[in-house]
């Protein structure tokens, strides 16, 4: 593992000596202006360490910085974790348990503050006493984690995170190996603030930050302002690159239809919110400059619940994953431009994908054509043809017609079924909740990190099925005692062989699918309209628009 | 008169809804995204893929004006809108109907007994209707769809699944008591000192006698009056619940359900909710006008009153 993260060190460091010349010579010329974004309503509080939106994690990226992040960059250079408030990736040792990682020195927060060793300690405690909701998954394994998990408040990490004010150094002790650990202290959750930042969750109250931007203003019913940080120098391009505008300016409030006009119009350069349906086809013969498709690794499927009539039967499960339409879902969600069908659990160019698709007419790599006829003599083979089913849906247009067209798919092959949409706000906690006894259910995951463990892992193994809680998010209940024994076995290979625990995934992913525990549906990309006048469009695809690294004049 | 006339066509079109459905071939709660129809000779897509640019997004069909073939287009799951709104209505018209019914029943039920027992059963009662009265309506019966809608209910014996006609019935037909219960109460007030009453009462004949031979009949003209202006009422919170994904679930339809698929159409095909409010609003017009007519024509001393005005 060191040998590799060593060698990732060099590479990002040629890429950033390469790419530097080209960004100075923009700056010069596009620097400045207000980019001008729009969402339906705000992502929720501002707290960096609690907040776990897409929406709040894509602004953070130009604000925070943690000891890594992932590297601000195009395609799969964007999945790749490169060092951000540390001079290097860490040094590994103790058979891989603890990361040493040096601070870079003269780093300033937004209030002018200096960044110090301290604040690292602090705000790796403070993960845990505002009770960060992947402060218990992703950061567990710390050593004294447990601790701080039983009692938050007198969060030490005694022994966990331990630094050298002299030299400067953060160690990092874990319990065991983690290949994944790099990943999660690239993500806003694990990001640094100022030592004296209040251990509750600061809401509306902007945090201090480290990044080229900081937040000058918000108010979650109308905006806000992202301005620059006057103590912001730049250390490293791919890391934290300065930015191109003066100000973000946010405005929450305006709907979809309402926002795709100011765009149009000029008065707004960018929406976060899905474009409307019923826009689709004029922006997209009319505006086809404005428009950016990127590939998104996501997952749209409908959870079986393995541990119910009729879904316990494995062949009932197999059957519905053979009758449905991928093509018409991929037509529901837009077309085949906006979406691929999908058998499997690991999305297209992720890490342990290999394509795999038994549930269609011609099983093989990929999906062609449902098969209704194999779908109805499995129903009949698993004596559960006419049993009640009811699909659990969001309450939101898309969802919505899934859920309808599914129903369809269910009637068609002898069972009774119907659909409840719930309001998006309560759906995805609903599901979990095996007290509401849902039998099927439509949702989406969307990475968190690029690793196979964050679908297969979280998704279907037994430590993610929860009895009674809101947080089962093994939604189907699955739980094979042999497959989750491949995937410790994955977890543990990926410290020193990612490319043999990739395989490994693979097979997992197969082995997964086949038990059909859900129906994969589709895997959905991210489209983008933006104003005439925003260049340089990039899209990471750790977290979608890097929105600073566009200009507007 | 005209008024009943056209709510009467708009109740037989709704009721011809399974005939409509049979005679065009068509099945409006199944999504056909792959149909193909005829129009003029032509093969024509239900759902329309844009071929211009990057063809992003389906659209489906628009009107043909043409009966039995997708007469006011397809939604977005492909299905016949005619159909669909013809089946809305029914349920609509069921929903509101037998929502009345239960109002009426409940409501004067109540009303008889706090007004002719009074004392602390006409307290108890009517503080009961009070706190009933006192939820915004349409909050209380948002909230009592949230927590009835996944599960259905169970009370003893009594049985309601989740997706059931019955549910926005009765949620319905609760929240309205108190809007019938208190003016009967006013007027078996009223009655309970009429000399007729007092003479009932002093012959010595029981109470139940008394209020269903006696008071009863003398409401019944209220009661009349209420039925178009409850069923107006209950239309339009019925379909408020559907719109709002609480009332009537897919792939059942009723106006409120086609207005809220329609509602993802508006800039391409806008007559897919504009339609179903159409007939929300002639239907709840319709209503009004007769249930006022009927009061002019049941009890001639309003319009005196209104004359003197």
């Amino acid at each position: 593992m060191k040998k590799l993260l060593l060698a990732a060190s060099a590479a990002s460091l040629l890429a950033g000596a390469w790419l530097a010349p080209a960004q100075a010579e923009y700056l010069k010329e596009h620097r400045g202006g207000t980019i001008r974004l729009l969402a339906r309503s705000a992502a929720g509080t501002l707290d960096p360490h609690i907040n776990y939106t897409d929406q709040g994690w894509q602004m953070y990226q130009p604000i925070y910085d943690g000891l890594v992040t992932f590297r601000k960059a195009e395609g799969v250079d964007g999945f790749s974790v490169v060092p951000d408030l540390a001079e290097a990736l860490p040094t590994v040792s103790n058979d891989g348990k603890t990361f040493t990682f040096k601070l870079r020195k003269g780093i300033k927060f937004s209030n002018g503050q200096d960044l110090g060793v301290k604040d690292v300690v602090a705000s790796f405690q403070r993960i845990f006493k505002v009770s960060g909701p992947t402060s218990g998954t992703f950061y567990a394994g710390i050593v004294g984690a447990d601790k701080c998990l039983a009692d938050t408040k007198s969060c030490t990490l005694e022994g966990g995170v331990v630094a050298d004010e002299a030299a400067g150094t953060i160690t990092l002790n874990l319990t065991k190996p983690d290949a994944e650990i790099l990943y999660k202290l690239a993500l806003p959750h694990a990001v640094i603030l100022p030592a004296d930042t209040p251990t509750e969750d600061m809401g509306s109250k902007p945090i201090p930050s480290t990044g080229p931007y900081m937040i000058s203003a918000f108010d979650p019913n109308k905006g806000m302002t992202v301005s620059r940080n006057p103590n912001f120098k730049q250390w490293s391009e791919e890391a934290q690159p300065d930015g191109y505008p003066d100000v973000v300016q946010y405005d929450f409030g305006l709907s979809e239809e309402a926002a795709v006009t100011a765009i149009q119009n000029g008065e707004a350069d960018w929406m976060f919110d899905a474009l409307p349906s019923d826009r689709l086809g004029e922006l997209g013969s009319k505006s086809m400059d404005q428009l950016h498709i990127s590939p998104l690794s996501a997952w749209w499927y409908a959870p079986l619940n393995t541990r119910m009539a009729p879904f316990d039967n494995e062949k009932a499960r197999q059957a519905v994953a053979y009758a449905v339409d991928r093509n018409t879902l991929v037509k529901l969600f837009g077309g085949k431009v906006l979406a691929s069908p999908v058998c499997q659990v690991l999305p297209p160019d992720f890490p342990g994908h290999e394509d795999y698709c038994p549930f269609t007419k011609n099983p093989g790599a990929k999906w062609s054509a449902p098969d209704v006829d194999k779908a109805k003599q499995l129903v009949e083979e698993s004596g559960t043809k006419g049993q009640k089913v009811t699909i659990i849906v969001e309450d939101t247009a898309i969802s919505r017609s899934i859920g309808v067209y599914l129903q369809s798919v269910l009637t068609s092959i002898g069972y009774v079924a119907d659909v409840k949409p719930i309001s998006s706000n309560l759906q995805f906690t609903y599901i979990q909740n095996t007290n509401n006894k849902v039998q099927m259910s439509v949702t989406q995951w969307y990475k968190d990190y690029p690793a196979a463990s964050d679908f297969l892992n979280i998704l279907f193994s037994c430590a993610s099925y929860r009895e009674g809680s809101d947080a089962s998010i093994n939604i189907s209940g699955f739980c094979d005692k042999d497959i989750d024994a491949q995937m410790q076995k994955a977890l543990d290979l990926g410290v020193t062989d990612q490319k043999a625990a990739d395989k490994l995934w693979a097979a997992i992913d197969k082995q997964v699918t086949d038990k059909a525990p859900a129906v994969g549906l589709f895997t959905p990309k991210r489209l983008d309209f933006v104003s005439k006048r925003i260049g340089n469009f990039k899209f990471n695809p750790q977290f979608n628009w890097i929105i600073t690294q566009s200009w507007v004049q | 008169m005209a008024s009943l006339a056209v709510f009467l066509i708009l109740v037989l079109a709704c009721f011809s809804a399974p005939l409509y459905a049979k005679w065009a071939g068509t099945d409006p709660f199944a999504s056909t995204l792959d149909a193909v129809i005829q129009i003029d000779g032509a093969d024509v897509p239900v759902m329309e893929q844009s071929t211009e640019g990057l063809g992003l997004g389906y659209t489906p069909i628009g009107p043909t004006w043409r009966l039995g073939n997708y007469f006011l287009g397809a939604d977005s799951q492909g299905r016949d809108v005619m159909a669909r709104l013809l089946y809305g209505g029914l349920n609509s018209l069921l929903i509101s109907g037998a929502a009345t019914i239960f109002t009426l029943i409940f409501g004067t039920m109540a009303g008889l007994i706090a007004g002719y027992f009074g004392g602390i059963t006409d307290t108890v009662l009517s503080r009961l209707l009070d706190v009933l009265w006192a939820f915004p309506i349409y909050l209380l019966a948002i909230s009592l769809s949230i927590v009835t809608i996944a599960q259905g209910i169970a009370i003893g014996p009594i049985e309601i699944q989740s997706g059931s006609l019955w549910l926005p019935v009765i949620i319905i037909g609760i929240v309205y008591i108190p809007y019938v219960a208190r003016p009967i109460r006013g007027q078996v007030l009223a009655l309970r000192h009429s000399e007729f009453v007092l003479a009932a009462i002093n012959l010595g004949v029981p109470g139940w006698r008394i209020l269903w031979r006696d008071i009863l009949p003398n409401i019944t003209t209220t009661l009349i009056v209420f039925v178009p202006l409850m069923m107006a009422l209950n239309m339009l919170t019925e379909s408020a619940l559907s719109f709002l994904s609480i009332g009537v679930q897919p792939p059942a339809a009723s106006w409120g359900t086609i207005i809220q698929d329609g509602q993802a159409l508006l800039y391409t095909r806008p007559l897919v909710a504009l339609v179903p409010g159409l007939a929300i609003a002639v239907s709840v017009m319709a209503l009004n006008v007769f249930g006022d007519g009927l009061r002019d024509a049941l009890d001639p001393r309003s319009k005196v009153r209104l004359g003197r005005d």
